[in-house]
Parts: C-alpha cells; sequence; structure tokens
C-alpha cells in the first residue's frame, strides 16, 4: 500500500502514469489554461574519447527532467524541472499559469482525459543492453585511431563515439498520451596533418538513430581512409582565390546548403519572427524547377527520424519545394497556433529544459538527372566543395558556410585543391541557382542548433550545381 | 538538498563503495525569461537546473567520471558508482590530480544581493523596450530576436581533502536584435545586448539607443569590391577573433596538438610590442566572473602577451604540472579537463612605439574598412591552422563618409593579422566578452560583391 502510494506521486519510467498525469492537466485546465502539455525525460548517455593510442575520455552521463508548457490565446508559459513529484510538477504548472497572469478561468477546450497510450518504446526497451559496451567502444575507437597512423605527416588522431539514449513520456490536454525510446549513436574520426608551414585537417562523422548494433557494422578503416586522404589531398592546397564562381557541391554534407540557405526559412518560427523571405511565397516559385525538396522523419536508422515527436505527433513527409514551387513549412504546435501552417510532427527539442519547436529532421534536394560528370563538365572556371564545413544563416536570411575540401574546376575537369573557401549568399537569391541535381542522392548525419537546443538532424542531397555563388578567399 | 548535505552524501557513498578519493563541482540555477511580439508576450520561461559531476580515483590513481541531474540520495549513489566503473578506462597517459591550489583563498567579487523582479516586471520592461525600439525610427519593422532574463545560481567545488568553496550570484541580459526594411532594399539587422547582475543595472536605454544606431546605419549600402584593405577592428570584432585562437595559449590544445603554439612558445613574438593581452576573470567590468574554476583553483589576471610576445599559457591541474608550473584557474571539470580564458583584455603597451597613431576611427579621412562585427565563427574559423574567413557588418570609409558594406566576408591568418597591426588606438572600451581598444591591421582580404 505504502509503495503504490509513493508511486502514484511521482513519475515512474516504464510504468503508467496516466492518473497523475491526468491530475496534473486537470489542475492546469482548472485555472485557466487553454492548453497544457507536460513533456517528462529520462536519459542515460556516455561518450568515449580516443586520441593517438589512448582512450582519454570516458564520460557517462544521466538524468531526468520534466518540461510544462501551457498556452494561453496565442501566449504560451514554459516551465523545466528536474523534481517529477506530483508536488513538483504541480508547482511548475502553478508558475506556468501565474507567468501568463491568467485571471481568466474560461479555456478554449475541454479536457476530457488522456487518450490510450501509444506506447513506441515497447519494442525498444532492450536496446540499452545491446548497445555496444564500453569496452567494445573503446577497443573499436583504438583500432580506428591506429588506422589513422598511415605516415608520419599525421601529427594528431582522434576517434570519438558518443550514444544518447532518450526515454520520453508526452502527455497533453488534447487528449496526447505517448511515450517512447530514441537512441542516437555517432562515431567520428579526425585527423590534423602537418609538413612544414602546412597543415590540413581531415574529419568525419557518421550517426544513426534507434539501430543499437550500427556502431559495430562501422566500417572503420574505410573512414580513416577517406579521412586520411582528405587531409593528404589539402596539405599543400594553395587558398582559393575569392570572387563569383560556378560551383558544384557533392552529395551527402554538402547538404547543408539546402538546410542553411532555405531549410531555416521554411521552418514556422521564422515566419512567427518575420524573418523568412518565404513567408506569402506558398504555391509560388521560389527555386529552380529542378529543385524538389523533402523534409521528412521517417527514414530508417536515419539520425534524424522519429517514431513520435517531442509533442507527441507522428512524423510525416513533407515535400517543401515540388519543381521549384513551394508547397509547405515545417510546423509544430506554437506555428500552427500562430501561423495556421499545418503541424508536420516536427515539434522537436534538445531536452526537457527547451519548449519544442518547429525543426528540421532528414532534409534533402531529391535526385535529378545528371551524373556528377555531367555537373562538373559543364564549368569551364569554378568549384567543386567535396566536404563541406558548418554554416550559418543570419536575420535576413544571409547565409556561409565553409568548404572544408575544394577543387578548381578548369575547363570541365577537376584541377588543383584550393582551400579557405567560404561560400555566401542569399536563399532567395541562390535557390534559383541550382539549375543541375545529380542522380546520386545521399544522406549525412548532422547536429543544428536553434531555438529549442541541439537537435540531430540529417541533411542530403545528390551533387548539385549552383550557377553562381560568391567565393570567399583571400 | 544543499550543497553540504551533497558533500555528506558523497563521503557516505564513497566510503560505503570504498573510494577513498573523490570530488565534485555542482550547479543550481533558477532562471526567468521573457520574450515579446509587438507588443504581445511570446514566450515567458522559467526552469530551475541542478547539474553534479562527480569525479572518483581508483587504486590505480586512474579517474572516472559521472555527471547527473539526479541530485536525491539514489542519484548520488548511482552517479558515484558509474563514476568508479568508469575509472577503469580511466586516462592512463596522462594522470589527473586535485588542483594544489583548492584550498588557495578565493576573491569574491562584491556586488549587491539581487532578488527576482519577477516575470511581469520582466516583461513589462521589455514590452516598453520594443516599442521604444520600433518607434525609434519607421524603417524598424520587428525586433526577431529579443529577450530579458535573469538568472541567480550557485556553484561549488569540494574534493575529499577537504576542499569545499561556493558562491552565489545573479545575472540579468537583455537582447535586442532589430529588423529595419525599406523599399526596393534588402532587410537590415543589427543589435546590441547589455549585461547586469540584476534587471536593474542594465542600462535598457542605452541598448535601445544601440541597437536602433547600428541597424538605421546599415540602411544605405553598397557591395564591396574584392581586394585588400587598411582595417579597423571594433573592439568587440578584435575580442572575437582573439577568442577565436585562444587555443594559441592553451596548454590543453598545445599537448592535444591542436595550437598553433608548442611547449616552447613562451617568449615567442607575435605582434607589435605595443600590444598587451590579458585574461583577467576578475576584472570588475565582467558581470560573469567566478572566483574559481571547475577544480577549484582560484580565478586571477593572468598576462598572455607581453610586448608582443607570449608571456603564460593558461592551465589546469595537469597540464600545469606537465609544463612544470602552477594551475592558472582556467579549467573545467571532466574526465578530460578542459581549458579555456575567462574575460579578456587587450591593451596598448607603455612606451613608444613605431604606430601609425594618426589611425584613429573617430578622425582618419583615408580608406579604410570598420568592421563592427564578426559573424559565424563556428563555420568560419580553423584554430588549427590559424585561418579565418569570416562574414561580417561593417562599414567603407573613403575621405570622412561611411557606407555601410552590403555583404562581405574578411580572410586571413591570425598570425598574419596580430603581425600586421599597424595602430592600437588609446581608449579602452568594454563589451561583454572583454575590454579592447580599437586594433587596425594593414592588407587584409576582403571578398564583397561588387
Amino acid at each position: 500500500m505504502l509503495t503504490s502510494q509513493i508511486k502514484s506521486n511521482e513519475i515512474e519510467f516504464g510504468s503508467c502514469n496516466k492518473d497523475l498525469l491526468e491530475e496534473i492537466i486537470f489542475y492546469g485546465i482548472g485555472l485557466g489554461a487553454d492548453f497544457i502539455e507536460i513533456f517528462i525525460e529520462n536519459t542515460d548517455n556516455a561518450s568515449v574519447l580516443a586520441e593517438e593510442d589512448y582512450i582519454t575520455s570516458v564520460s557517462p552521463s544521466f538524468g531526468r527532467g520534466a518540461g510544462i508548457r501551457i498556452f494561453k490565446d496565442k501566449r504560451d508559459g514554459f516551465v523545466s524541472t528536474n523534481d517529477l513529484s506530483k508536488h513538483g510538477l504541480m508547482r511548475s504548472v502553478s508558475q506556468a499559469i501565474e507567468m501568463l497572469d491568467i485571471t481568466d478561468k474560461r479555456n478554449r477546450e475541454v479536457f476530457n482525459g488522456l487518450n490510450k497510450h501509444r506506447d513506441y518504446s515497447l519494442s525498444k526497451k532492450t536496446w540499452i543492453n545491446e548497445v555496444p559496451s564500453i569496452h567494445e567502444i573503446s577497443a573499436k575507437l583504438l583500432v580506428s585511431t591506429k588506422s589513422l597512423k598511415k605516415n608520419n605527416k599525421i601529427i594528431t588522431r582522434k576517434g570519438s563515439y558518443s550514444r544518447n539514449l532518450q526515454e520520453v513520456i508526452i502527455a497533453s490536454s488534447d487528449g496526447t498520451y505517448a511515450s517512447d525510446i530514441r537512441l542516437h549513436q555517432t562515431v567520428g574520426l579526425n585527423v590534423i596533418a602537418s609538413d612544414a608551414q602546412y597543415r590540413s585537417n581531415g574529419s568525419r562523422r557518421f550517426g544513426s538513430s534507434g539501430m543499437p548494433n550500427e556502431f559495430r557494422y562501422w566500417d572503420h578503416e574505410k573512414a580513416a581512409n577517406d579521412v586520411f586522404e582528405s587531409s593528404m589531398n589539402m596539405l599543400y592546397a594553395d587558398y582559393v582565390d575569392a570572387g563569383q564562381m560556378p560551383v558544384v557541391l557533392a552529395n551527402k554534407f554538402g547538404g547543408v546548403i539546402f538546410h542553411e540557405a532555405c531549410g531555416h526559412l521554411l521552418e514556422t518560427t521564422q515566419i512567427e519572427r518575420g524573418t523568412t523571405p518565404f513567408e506569402n511565397k506558398l504555391n509560388e516559385k521560389i527555386a529552380h524547377e529542378s529543385v524538389t525538396a523533402i523534409d521528412e522523419g521517417i527514414s530508417e536508422g536515419s539520425f534524424g527520424s522519429l517514431s513520435v515527436d517531442d509533442e507527441g505527433m507522428e512524423p510525416e513527409k513533407s515535400v517543401l519545394i515540388k519543381d521549384g514551387i513551394l508547397k509547405k513549412f515545417i510546423s509544430d504546435r506554437a506555428g500552427e497556433l500562430r501561423t495556421g501552417h499545418k503541424r508536420t510532427g516536427s515539434g522537436r527539442r534538445q531536452n526537457y529544459s527547451f519548449a519544442a519547436a518547429s525543426r528540421m529532421r532528414n532534409t534533402y534536394i531529391a535526385k535529378g538527372e545528371y551524373s556528377k560528370e555531367d555537373l562538373i563538365s559543364s564549368i569551364n572556371d569554378g568549384l567543386y566543395c567535396k566536404s563541406m564545413g558548418g554554416g550559418s544563416v543570419g536575420a535576413t536570411g544571409q547565409f556561409n558556410f565553409a568548404v572544408e575540401e575544394g577543387y578548381l574546376i578548369k575547363n570541365g575537369k577537376l584541377t588543383k585543391p584550393v582551400k579557405g573557401a567560404t561560400l555566401i549568399g542569399e536563399a532567395k537569391e541562390v535557390m534559383p541557382k541550382i539549375s543541375m541535381c545529380g542522380n546520386d542522392l545521399e544522406l549525412a548525419p548532422g547536429f543544428c542548433g536553434s531555438i529549442s537546443g541541439s537537435v540531430n538532424v540529417t541533411v542530403g542531397q545528390p551533387h548539385i550545381k549552383v550557377d553562381s555563388i560568391t567565393v570567399g578567399g583571400r | 538538498m544543499d550543497s553540504k548535505e551533497i558533500t555528506t552524501q558523497i563521503s557516505k557513498a564513497a566510503e560505503f563503495l570504498n573510494v577513498k578519493k573523490w570530488d565534485y563541482g555542482a550547479s543550481f540555477s533558477n532562471d526567468y525569461s521573457v520574450q515579446v511580439d509587438k507588443g504581445d508576450a511570446k514566450q515567458l520561461k522559467a526552469s530551475q537546473k541542478q547539474v553534479l559531476t562527480i569525479r572518483v580515483w581508483n587504486e590505480s590513481n586512474l579517474v572516472g567520471i559521472t555527471t547527473t541531474s539526479d541530485i536525491s540520495e539514489s542519484g548520488i549513489k548511482k552517479a558515484l558508482n558509474q563514476a568508479n566503473i568508469a575509472s577503469d578506462f580511466g586516462n592512463k597517459n596522462e594522470s589527473t590530480e586535485f588542483s594544489p591550489l583548492a584550498k588557495d583563498p578565493i576573491k569574491v567579487k562584491e556586488f549587491k544581493k539581487k532578488n527576482p523582479v519577477g516575470i511581469k516586471k520582466l516583461l513589462m520592461l521589455l514590452r516598453e523596450a520594443e516599442v521604444k525600439l520600433l518607434k525609434s525610427h519607421e524603417s524598424i519593422k520587428s525586433v526577431p530576436y529579443n529577450g530579458l532574463s535573469e538568472s541567480f545560481f550557485e556553484r561549488v567545488y569540494a574534493n575529499s581533502d577537504g576542499a569545499f568553496r561556493s558562491f552565489t550570484k545573479s545575472q540579468a541580459a537583455l537582447y535586442l536584435y532589430a529588423r529595419a526594411e525599406e523599399k526596393n532594399k534588402k532587410p537590415r539587422s543589427s543589435g546590441s545586448v547589455k549585461l547586469g547582475y540584476g534587471v536593474d543595472d542594465i542600462d535598457i536605454e542605452s541598448c535601445i539607443k544601440e541597437a536602433s544606431n547600428k541597424t538605421i546605419s546599415h540602411l544605405n549600402y553598397s557591395p564591396i569590391k574584392t581586394e585588400k584593405y587598411l582595417i579597423c577592428f571594433s573592439p568587440e570584432a578584435f575580442l572575437t577573433i582573439i577568442n577565436a585562437f585562444s587555443s594559441m595559449f592553451n596548454a590543453r590544445s598545445i599537448l592535444d596538438g591542436v595550437s598553433l603554439s608548442n611547449k616552447n612558445s613562451i617568449g615567442e613574438k607575435l605582434s607589435t610590442e605595443a600590444l598587451n593581452i590579458f585574461d583577467d576573470g576578475l576584472h570588475e567590468k565582467n558581470i560573469s566572473s567566478s572566483p574559481f574554476d571547475g577544480e577549484g583553483t582560484p580565478t586571477k589576471r593572468l598576462c598572455l602577451i607581453n610586448k608582443g610576445k607570449i608571456k603564460n599559457f593558461i592551465h589546469s591541474e595537469s597540464t600545469a604540472r606537465i609544463f612544470k608550473t602552477i594551475p592558472t584557474g582556467h579549467a573545467g571539470l571532466g574526465s578530460k579537463v578542459s581549458v579555456s580564458p575567462d574575460w579578456i583584455v587587450v591593451e596598448k603597451s607603455t612606451g613608444d612605439y613605431d604606430l601609425k597613431k594618426s589611425l584613429n576611427h573617430l578622425n582618419y579621412d583615408g580608406e579604410f574598412v570598420y568592421i563592427e562585427e564578426l559573424n559565424a565563427i563556428h563555420a568560419g574559423v580553423r584554430a588549427s591552422q590559424g585561418s579565418f574567413s569570416l562574414p561580417f557588418d561593417g562599414w567603407l570609409y573613403k575621405k570622412g563618409t561611411k557606407i555601410s558594406i552590403e555583404s562581405a566576408t574578411v580572410a586571413g591568418d591570425i598570425k598574419y593579422l596580430l603581425k600586421n597591426i599597424v595602430n592600437i588606438e588609446s581608449n579602452q572600451e568594454v563589451t561583454t566578452s572583454g575590454v579592447s581598444p580599437h586594433i587596425w591591421v594593414d592588407q587584409l582580404s576582403i571578398t564583397g560583391d561588387a
């Protein structure tokens, strides 16, 4: 009897929390909230770092917390806490109500209790026992860093692994009641090559979601060869000359251009702020007719895939741009409320301490009909961007991103490697200039930082040609 | 559970697990913030956070670590146990010990204790600020990024050798980022950030004025030709560059092979003799100061560059031992301890040096590019190679007139930049990330659209 009393007063992962969650939601609705959402999280993470021939860091972490969001009209109040007791959650609800200064106790919607529990975690409860052990990870990372030692120009070798296991419960006053377990694993290799005054970096990252055994199948030899080759190619590279020129962007992580230049501007948070040039362009041409772009959360194993988003909605496949015409925005609950664009299962957050926002998942340009060689041979004087670094987009839509590995194109052929290039432009101006899409679509994992923290995403594209873009250099 | 109780709980759990050597760092915070949208409250946030990081040393003196937000009795036991297990994988190549300075006295800056003003007052103040900013110029159509926040937090460090130190603090921040639009022109955007120990310390009017003036000043813009220019870095821009390449002074980065410096770089000449750079976490204007680092080492002022030459590196306990010196108060707390600068202070050294003193951003009438703010640092800086290529907000000055630069990047090499400093103005300015005068550099590459 005593045990059950204690359990009913604290959220228990793996148990039915329906009565407690309903009680909290009823409490908030009774205080005048239009809508209440409770997001509860339990995490079990680990990361391992190998440098040269040693494991230099093993960092486990675990934690739990709740984020409670209350809407009144179009305003929202968000409170996060580590206290998962009934008292702690009720106090958070009261705090959110007080912040919103709710005096009108009438609700826009009524709460009829939670719907049937959608438990997406049923087949995933064994994942924590299936993921590789720290021993196994350490051994493979050390083999990987060893295989990077291919000549004496490699002065720094690193291998890193991280695992994030997140158990979530989502309940809200529209009846949503779901739980899930998410597993993300990443592994990366980095080198620095040096010879006299010359220096170069090489890096690659691999990632998966929901595949506990994936790290075991990771081909570290192939990855090491790729990283080594990239660093050697760039070691003696000259700096690129700045200017306007046509570029070919490689597939996989080349998709960061679309992610930064256009994807962010199609999130409803940007409409809310009035910072997207595409706000009133639905069903209008915003890109070259060769461009079809997709955002989805359903590709099995992809880094941005989800069974359910952080607002309890199953993710959909959203065709954002079809043959150059803008078809859809990426929307979350607040986005739907404030902009009218229907939710797309894209409400995402780094953890319980962030309110969910409209965020990309697996975002890519669809494949076209050309080969990579077709794209390169169509350029007399330009740049081939084989590997991209990070990038960002400013408040006026201006974007930039670094080219990690670039080659000049002369008379339709790849020539010498060049370093120090940055691609600069504005989405509105660049999208119509993507004139050719290759037939070799591939995806790459990454992390995207924005209003609701850092989330796992996939970027992707086939090889694409941009007719003209500003290349920053020296 | 308060910090004394946590120490007692860890002590008890350690005894049970037969762990004889441990330390921990903890932080507890309560944060409140508001955002507005054209007069309406948009999002109001409150959060209560707690984080505990425990390190344990096993019988082979290898270190294991665990971080948790679960500071219950069971959470602490679990964290200690996990750290103990992780110690089996401790770094055999580089040992870690307690900081020898973890019991030295610390200097805690005195400031008047602040109490939360509450969400309602935050909201009222931000609404008023947004209205004033929107009214300040007809072309300012929105303030898409804005926020007013206040935080109250406690930080603790303790170890099994009896060291215990904690401090509590409050901090408030206001940011206003305006967007201006005019017909047939591209939208322009700029902003301002102000910090204080409490909301009452923040100069809201100057934040509004600065955000407005900066945004309006970029309304008339023009593209710039791609070529090499004489550059004047604003204090903020120069501090951004120095922070981005702070691995040059970072002993951890040197040991990891990702710094441009090496163990023997002390004394190396990097720049004009007129340049001094300090790290001064306890500077009176540093709102974010902390009296001790993650390992409990007291924070102190440290000279990094003296008369153009590297004078000191910043250290953790383990890097200091390797370099045969003492920790400098710049460590984090981790399985592999990170090292980072606190608050950079740039100044002109005393003496009569060969500077072009006629270069003053207020009255020089020759051609130069003024870099107000550098953007996208994470994408455009290659710290291990020394190169950068960064978009910026700024102006082209010609014969006393200035025009905003439409869209451009500045590219170069940090060592080249430091060697080509041609003037350091006398007046230092306080920014949110440090203190610096305006710095002039010759012959840096600008890529523009003209």
